[in-house]
């Protein structure tokens, strides 16, 4: 540090240090390794004091900021090992740097150690230390904007300094940026970012991102402290706020606050960029210290200089924070991958909180489900009601039980308990598991869940050894395993009889529309090879599931493919109105058996209807022809319905076009989200006692009412795609890819799930695509490795901490070989009866799987602003009760953040800005109802990218690095444009291609000569053979092998008229549609949690 | 001169007219006390070799309620050029067509002999003869197969322009498309539910959809036998096809649980049949031919339900009001049968099981729509197989003998009015001046449609005298009556047939006698049988037989001579002679008493009964039993069990069935073998003759005739 400290600057800050020393030296003192930084900081130093200078005067800001800013980017790696030294030597700078340092390294110690980081950082760390998964993020408007700026490191100073530095350390970042200049490339604001390099490994700090929001915040902040007077109070808090807080500038004591005092302290953030835990000091907004801020904004300008390298910031200087300065998703999605990554997970203990879904890792079942299979919002819940309310976190599993498992991993074993079925507690009739206590050695069990004794079953009985646990537990999965299947008997089977094999039944629509777009044919030539991957059982030669066809158009067509046929056989019936099935016999038939008869028909289907002109279709007939056909079958199975247009014949089920925008922002506005007829719902019930799931293609040109039409689907646990105005050159391969996957994945059939709960808690609502005829039991048609069932649960009693709370998720399904089974998923979950567990055990992303899932179908009933504000409203209510109940006490004006939610705002903020509750111009109103459904039966995973996509760097790193490249956050500012990026959400996946891209990479990747060469809106890279392109495409590859949609490549060139597309995607901006960006949205939570508390 | 049997016979050889009486009571009153009806049997077809038809359109009468045609007792002023309606009396203008005639270049229709002509009608195309296949599926493996055969051989009889069509039904019904190649293509309707003519037009693609695209006139010729062609297509396009799609048919492959009957949706099958051809081809000729092998179960028109242990309804069941569906399925055969009568078809029914079809209930198809019905007990019966090859027979001209859409108009003149009618055919509902206030049969009308008719077929028609008793006619006068019977020849032309009879009148109170010896015994059996069996369709059978008593009585009572408190005096004059024996015979026929017989096979013996021409009829209603001996050549014997003699062999012909009883003697000897002896040689043809003679009734009749052989032991 002190070598660092340029010798000039450093005195400065030395004096200034004093103060600080007590908080920085403490949490620096860890961080001094960082040596590197130095000169950078150096740099700063030196602007810095002069800033200092300035401070007492508001005014003089102005000219420093507007130097320093660009300096900070740059610093941002620099300055934070420089700072790191700092904290050592200076306070000032150490601490701002230091905290980013520390943060990191910090971070790390959380996972392990949570907090043992933050303690390296003063007052400050301290606190956190505890609460380690809290960030805090200093709301200091001022501060934000500053921070953006290398500021973090000089505001500390300031702070530590007193008063005057905090302003001046806002202007010393930014004549550190102008001296760093050659930092500022990296662009200041992204400091983060631009440190990238050497931030990267900083990052990997990250999980002490938590720990950074304290310093980071502190530096900052202390400056902006300073500035709004509020110091002593802020101090006060914030030094005790952990990280998790953001404190709101003005208000924070420079002093002890070293995150408050963050405010002014741009330096915020860096780190916040780099771990979110951080406070944003954003005087204005939140903060008394607006009026300050303000003051801030103006003088700063030299911010928006800082900004420049962003562009936005400059605009809204005054009330921005600095985006970098706030939770970053990809720090913490980074942080978690580098200490978690890498060990397994062991399922032993009880209430465990999970790796983030995003990090790779492996699952050691030892008796709890693999999160995998389940994950819970919260880990450990609440003791009593009471406690729940006060929290508002919703209780919640996310429950996918027949998730495809990576090949590392065993799939369940299955059990067989022989003719008397598996093992059961008699009285709550849950299903033998781990949990089951054995007594009266060995005679009788305890049910874990219900506490009924039970017997044991001659034949199962075991003596227990010394533990009381039988001596064969580890022989037995269901007494050692979380989960695991079981035969079932023929008890658990339909009219007690043993299932048939299921079958799959394909309905293609071969109206005027379809068969132009040359789906028809596309479909037939397909499923000729198609059928031959069939899902099947485990090691069978061959499939068991059975095959139909039907074509439609206003009348229905089947064909009759029995083997000893010469040539298929057409019934046509046109009853609509009355639907049945015409033929029994020959209409499903085994694949190998019927091949030629079935290849014949396949050829002859798009001959037939070349010439249609038929352009009537229906749908709700069509769905009960396959129902009927599977009931006439009695087989359960799944439908495959491709289908182009609203069904207007004259036929049960008919539609009118009713889409009418004028209704958004309406109260009537969910009527848009709802079945046009009640027709759609009996229909979907009907197919689900006969365990007929349907999938549905679509394949509009226009308005099908997806709304209804998904109705079938989603309440038979089928799926819905959607391709509008398909045509086969542009979307062939999308098409396809997903209809594989889908016809091969495996699906089980005529499913019933149940989920079982210790008293005290039970399911109460449940989320999904799925029917439910009573309160308990989900019944799905069809369920496969995809979807995913969000189950809330209620108190209905006390529970207490020693026993915690188990859940037993209990499906009974047919396996697609016809086989009877229960699948069986335990975990268990501690209690509390402190707030602050709860809040440390919570997982964001199920969370907002949760909640965008409640809002999604909220939407069905009440307006959708209603539905926003619902939103809000609980997330206000959820961080305000952390911070009245387990933040220290800090002032009122910081927000505080529990580290474990501390993406909770950014997120909920993309949910907000969803097309579904905030629709775009250019959203129809059938892509609405296709995403709501969508979302509907997401697992976490899928959610968390849905809402905040990836958006990856390409060109940055050495091509020669084969690693996913690091991604960053999804904002405009974050696209520089002499890169190449690439955003995913799991359903649309855009490559962004800056202006200024050099040539040499234009030419590997799109084999033309310049960016103007480059097609837009093209969908397929060339292939060529060098190394940028080969990666790219890899890249491409292996994203889409992540989702289970196929996702089609859009180019999009910068500035061309597609981008507006592509930032819709740049969820942390604000959005055309009107969605608040991130840092406003920050903002407007603040301002309500600080209601709510006051 | 010729006695009145010459008369009468020669009458029916060039008119296929024979009148109850050929001399007529001159007025209402007396023509009432005359007991039987002045009526006739027309056969409208009967087959004249002899009779070419002419080239041109008939010359009818200007006056529009007339419109009566040129015929050989029309006063005809040469030199004028006028004609004169000899039943309005109308004065009218020859055509100009006709300026050279004279009284020695005289039009065929004005001569004589030509009181019977045909004229073809040029105008219009002619539309091609539809036969639309309606296939019962759930039949035993074996006689599906028998029927596939019997299916497709009939193709190869069918003129090579001949629709065809094919429905098959049976838990479900299929309307095949045919002219499909490497798939074959069936629309399938709901063996349950009853759908209107709408409903199916729209259902197969029939009705055009309103045509919002190009409105263009010239596209809408063309595609309207495109759109037909889908489901009646020529058959010798889809020769192939449709052989090999009969040879496909399989049995219905819904199961059957034990102690069900299999599904069958006769009902909404004939109906998708009907709705097919009245969307597409209305009033042109077509057959819609039933195969059903059992009765309907499901849906509209269903006779019996699927449960084996509640049997089909009996005459029992039915006179105590138990038959639970027969009502309601009437009704709905009723109606198809109207509606394809309104359109010209005609229906079929080939019923062939050993337990009834339902025939009471779909007898009004055939009945109304001049259909055919056939009763067997399999299709894997010579009866069935070689009964069906004779629909397609055909007369010397190489045309089927078969006729459609034809409507029979009676013109009287004014001292008559037609009263009504009794056979295969529906009214018009055309009210004439001639039409009577009376009706016998179906009445109120002076045009009746016959949908199917063949050369055989014979309507007994009804008239009353209305001329006053003080009005009397001038000596000499006669009564003119004219047929005119529009048709649809096999040929596919469009034919006018005309016959145009008169007979005398004559005073009852003077020339009762002269009356008397023109009176037709056989006609009036026929007619007064037909009368009592369609009363008996809706009447108690005892009432009917009270009143066929009271009339035999009445007759009597009028033309018998006896002496009060006398029997052995009663005496009848020769042409009345024969005529109580046929009444007594009636009396116990099939067609009055249903004693031992199924509703079907009642129902099945009045559809024949009322169909036939005279000769059958009587033999219908009274036996022939021939007796074979070496005494001369066979003789009539009485239908008496005397009549059994062991060294006869005796043949008996009741129509419907033709049974050869050997004599006892007679067995033996064939048993012995003594046929196959040389010596006995005379042995050998006695046994043949009854053979060949039956064989000849066979090869003579429609249906075929079932043929038993006794041979006491």
């Amino acid at each position: 540090m002190n070598v660092n400290q340029s010798a000039p600057p450093v005195p400065p800050f030395g004096q200034p240090q004093p103060v600080y020393p007590g908080y920085h030296q403490s949490s620096y003192g860890g961080q001094p390794g960082s040596t590197a930084a130095p000169t950078p900081y150096g740099a700063y130093n030196g602007p810095v004091p002069g800033y200092q200078q300035t401070p007492p005067p508001g005014v003089s800001r102005a000219p420093a900021s507007s130097g320093a800013p660009p300096a900070s980017t740059a610093q941002g790696p620099c300055g934070q090992t420089a700072y790191g030294q700092f904290g050592q030597g200076d306070v000032q700078n150490g601490p701002s740097s230091g905290v980013q340092m520390q943060r990191l390294p910090g971070s790390q110690p959380f996972a392990s150690a949570p907090l043992a980081p933050v303690v390296s950082q003063p007052a400050v760390l301290q606190p956190y230390g505890p609460p380690p998964t809290s960030a805090q993020v200093t709301a200091q408007l001022a501060g934000m904007q500053i921070s953006g700026a290398v500021a973090p490191a000089p505001p500390a100073s300031g702070l530590g300094y007193g008063s005057p530095t905090s302003l001046a350390s806002a202007s010393g970042s930014f004549p550190n940026s102008g001296l760093y200049g050659s930092y500022p490339q990296g662009q200041a604001p992204p400091l983060g970012q631009g440190h990238p390099g050497a931030q990267p490994p900083q990052r990997s700090v990250p999980p002490q991102a938590s720990s950074f929001t304290p310093p980071a915040s502190g530096g900052p902040r202390m400056p902006s402290m300073t500035g709004p007077l509020l110091p002593g109070q802020s101090f006060g808090g914030p030094p005790v706020s952990q990280p998790n807080h953001v404190s709101s500038p003005p208000p924070q004591a420079l002093p002890p606050g070293t995150q408050m005092t963050g405010p002014p302290g741009p330096p915020p953030p860096m780190h916040s960029s780099q771990q979110p835990g951080y406070q944003l000091q954003q005087n204005g907004s939140f903060g008394p210290a607006r009026g300050p801020q303000s003051n801030y904004g103006s003088p700063y300008p030299g911010a928006a200089t800082f900004g420049s390298q962003p562009g936005p910031p400059q605009p809204l200087p005054p009330k921005r924070l600095d985006p970098d300065a706030i939770p970053s998703p990809i720090q913490v999605i980074e942080d978690d991958r580098n200490n978690r990554g890498s060990e397994p997970f062991v399922t032993g203990v009880r209430g465990q909180v999970p790796p983030l879904v995003t990090t790779n890792f492996l699952v050691k079942d030892q008796g709890n489900a693999s999160p995998r299979y389940i994950r819970c919002t919260s880990y450990n819940i609440p003791c009593t009601s009471d406690m729940a309310k006060q929290a508002q976190v919703p209780l919640a599993a996310v429950i996918k039980p027949l998730a495809r498992l990576p090949p590392e991993e065993a799939s369940p074993y299955v059990v067989d308990h022989g003719e008397s079925g598996p093992l059961r507690c008699n009285r709550c009739k849950a299903y033998m598991c781990p949990f089951m206590q054995f007594v009266e050695g060995g005679r009788r069990f305890q049910c874990c869940f219900c506490s009924c004794i039970n017997d044991v079953p001659p034949q199962y009985f075991q003596h227990l050894d010394h533990t009381g646990k039988r001596v064969d537990a580890y022989d037995r999965p269901e007494l050692s395993l979380g989960s695991y299947e079981f035969l079932a008997t023929v008890d658990y089977c339909k009219n007690n009889k043993f299932p048939i094999p299921p079958a799959f039944i394909f309905m293609i629509d071969v109206s005027y529309n379809a068969v132009r777009s040359g789906l028809v044919r596309l479909l037939c030539e397909e499923l000729k090879s198609l059928l031959d991957f069939l899902p099947r059982e485990g090691g069978a030669e061959e499939s068991a599931i059975r095959v139909g066809f039907v074509t439609y158009n206003k009348v229905l067509h089947f064909y009759n493919v029995k083997s000893s046929l010469a040539q298929p056989q057409m019934m046509v019936v046109s009853d609509v109105g009355d639907m049945f099935v015409p033929l029994l016999d020959g209409f499903l038939v085994n694949v190998s058996e019927s091949r030629a008869v079935i290849t014949s028909l396949l050829d002859q289907i798009p001959e037939m209807f070349a010439d249609t002109r038929e352009t009537e279709t229906v749908f709700a007939p069509v769905v009960q022809a396959g129902m009927e056909a599977l009931k006439a079958a009695e087989c359960a199975g799944k439908l495959f319905l491709f289908h182009t247009s609203l069904p207007i014949a004259e036929a049960p089920g008919k539609l009118k076009n009713r889409d009418d925008r004028k209704l958004i922002n309406t109260d009537k506005e969910k009527t848009l989200f709802q079945p046009q007829s009640g027709a759609y719902q009996t229909l979907a019930k009907e197919c689900v006692a006969q365990g007929c799931c349907v999938d549905l293609f679509l394949f509009p040109n226009q308005y099908v009412d997806v709304a209804t039409l998904s109705v079938v689907p989603q309440l038979t646990g089928g799926s819905v795609y959607k391709y509008a105005c398909f045509q086969v050159e542009n979307d062939q391969e999308r098409f396809l890819s997903d209809l594989r996957r889908d016809v091969q994945k495996v699906v089980g059939f005529d499913a019933v799930m149940r989920v079982r709960t210790s008293t005290g808690i039970r399911a109460v609502d449940f989320f999904g695509a799925f029917y439910m005829s009573n309160t308990t039991d989900v019944e799905l048609a069809g369920l496969d490795g995809d979807k995913t069932v969000t189950v809330e649960f209620k108190h209905d009693d006390r529970l207490n901490e020693e026993n915690g709370a188990l859940l037993q998720c209990a499906l009974l399904y047919t396996s697609c070989a016809g086989q009877r089974r229960l699948r069986i998923h335990n975990l268990a979950l501690n209690c509390c009866t402190q707030l602050a567990d709860l809040y440390r055990n919570c997982e964001t992303d199920t969370l907002i799987n949760y909640m965008a899932k409640f809002a999604y179908r909220g939407v069905l009933s009440s307006p959708v602003k209603t539905v926003r504000d619902t939103l809000i409203t609980q997330c206000a209510q959820i961080l305000a009760c952390y911070r009245k109940n387990c933040a220290s006490p800090s002032s009122a004006g910081q927000l505080i953040l529990p580290e474990c939610m501390k993406l909770l705002p950014v997120y909920l903020n993309c949910v907000l800005k969803s097309e579904v509750l905030q629709p775009g111009a250019e959203v129809t109103t059938d892509d609405r109802a296709y995403v709501r459904q969508l979302v509907t039966s997401m697992d976490v995973a899928e959610t968390n990218v849905f809402f905040y996509p990836r958006l990856l760097p390409l060109t940055k790193s050495p091509i020669e690095n084969t690693t996913e490249p690091p991604a960053v956050r999804a904002s405009e500012e974050r696209l520089s444009n002499g890169d190449i990026y690439l955003l995913e959400n799991g359903l649309n996946l855009f490559l962004w291609v800056g202006a200024s891209v050099q040539q040499g990479v234009v030419q590997s990747l799109f084999g033309v000569s310049s960016f103007s060469q480059i097609t837009s809106g093209l969908s397929v890279l060339p292939v060529l053979d060098n190394l940028l392109s080969k990666k790219v495409r890899g890249l491409i590859d292996s994203l889409r092998a992540q989702r289970s949609r196929y996702m089609k490549l859009i180019v999009v060139k910068q500035e061309d008229k597609l981008e507006m597309l592509f930032k819709h995607f740049l969820v942390e901006d604000k959005s055309l549609s009107g969605g608040a960006s991130y840092v406003d949205f920050l903002c407007h939570m603040h301002k309500e949690i600080r209601q709510l508390l006051s | 001169m010729a006695t009145y049997l010459e008369f009468i016979q020669q009458n029916e050889e060039r008119d296929g007219v024979r009148f109850s009486w050929n001399v007529w009571p001159s007025s209402r009153l007396e023509a009432t006390r005359m007991v039987v009806p002045l009526a006739c049997l027309l056969t409208p077809l009967k087959e004249r070799p002899d009779l070419p038809p002419v080239q041109y359109e008939p010359v009818l009468c200007s006056r529009p309620t007339c419109k009566a045609i040129l015929n050989p007792l029309c006063q005809v002023d040469y030199r004028a050029k006028l004609w004169a309606c000899n039943f309005c009396f109308q004065r009218n203008q020859f055509p100009p067509a006709y300026a050279g005639i004279s009284e020695v270049n005289q039009p065929a229709e004005l001569m004589p002999q030509f009181s019977t002509i045909e004229y073809v009608i040029q105008r219009g195309a002619p539309s091609p003869l539809i036969f639309l296949y309606v296939v019962d599926t759930c039949l035993e493996d074996d006689d599906l197969q028998a029927l596939k055969e019997s299916l497709q051989m009939s193709l190869s009889l069918l003129p090579p322009d001949a629709l065809v069509g094919l429905i098959t039904f049976g838990r479900m019904v299929q309307v095949h498309e045919l002219s499909c190649e490497g798939i074959s293509k069936s629309y399938v309707f709901r063996g349950t539910k009853d759908l209107t003519a709408k409903q199916i037009q729209d259902m197969l693609g029939l009705t055009k959809p309103a045509m919002p695209v190009q409105p263009m006139r010239p596209a809408q010729p063309q595609e309207r036998p495109s759109v037909s062609s889908r489901f009646l297509q020529p058959i010798h396009k889809i020769d192939m096809n449709l052989t090999d799609l009969l040879g496909e048919l399989q049995r219905d492959p819904w199961p059957v649980p034990q102690g069900k009957r299999p599904l069958r949706s006769t009902g909404v099958a004939l109906s998708i049949a009907v709705g097919l051809l009245e969307g597409t081809f209305p009033n042109t000729g077509a057959r819609i031919m039933l195969f059903t092998g059992g009765p309907p179960t499901q849906g509209p028109g269903m006779v019996v339900g699927d449960e084996l242990k509640v049997p089909i309804r009996s005459w029992h069941d039915i006179e105590k009001d138990n038959a639970r569906f027969m009502k309601k399925a009437t009704k709905h055969y009723e109606m198809l049968a109207n509606r394809t009568a309104a359109n010209g078809h005609c229906i079929d029914i080939y019923a062939c099981a050993l337990d009834q079809t339902g025939l009471l209930e779909m007898k009004c198809c055939p009945n109304l729509t001049g259909g055919y019905m056939v009763m067997g007990d399999s299709f894997n019966t010579s009866l069935f197989k070689q009964t069906f090859q004779r629909i397609f027979s055909k007369d010397f001209n190489g045309n089927f003998r078969m006729a459609f859409g034809a409507t029979l108009e009676v013109k009287t003149s004014r001292e008559l009015k037609v009263a009504g009618a009794i056979g295969p055919c529906v009214s018009l509902n055309v009210k004439g001046p001639c039409v009577s206030e009376n009706e016998l049969g179906v009445g109120g009308t002076s045009q009746w449609k016959i949908c199917g008719l063949d050369p055989t077929t014979t309507l007994g028609i009804y008239f009353e005298v209305v001329n006053q008793h003080n009005a009397p006619i001038p000596q000499g006068g006669r009564g003119a009556i004219q047929f005119v019977t529009h048709y649809q020849h096999s040929s596919t032309q469009r034919r006018i047939r005309v016959t145009t009879v008169a007979r005398n009148w004559a005073d009852v109170q003077s020339q009762l006698k002269h009356i008397e010896a023109a009176f037709d015994q056989e006609a009036a059996a026929v007619l007064m049988a037909r009368l009592g069996v369609f009363r008996a369709e809706t009447e108690e059978g005892p009432d009917v037989l009270r009143w066929l008593d009271r009339q035999l009585i009445r007759l009597c009572q009028k033309f018998g001579q006896y002496n009060k408190e006398d029997p052995m005096s009663f005496r009848l004059s020769d042409s009345f002679s024969l005529y109580p024996q046929f009444m007594f015979h009636l009396r116990r026929s099939p067609f009055l008493q249903v004693f031992n017989n199924s509703p079907d096979e009642s129902s099945y013996y009045r559809h024949h009964f009322a169909r036939q021409d005279l000769t059958q009829s009587l033999i219908m209603i009274q036996p022939i039993l021939y007796s074979y001996s070496f005494h001369g050549p066979p003789e009539p014997v009485l239908l008496d069990s005397s009549s059994i003699l062991a060294d006869r062999i005796l043949l008996m012909d009741t129509f419907f069935q033709i049974v050869i009883y050997l004599g006892e003697t007679i067995a033996q000897w064939r048993k012995a073998g003594y046929q196959d002896m040389p010596e006995y040689e005379n042995f050998k043809h006695l046994l043949q003759a009854p053979l060949d003679d039956a064989q000849e009734i066979l090869q003579a009749r429609f249906p075929m005739p079932r043929l038993d052989f006794f041979c006491p032991k």
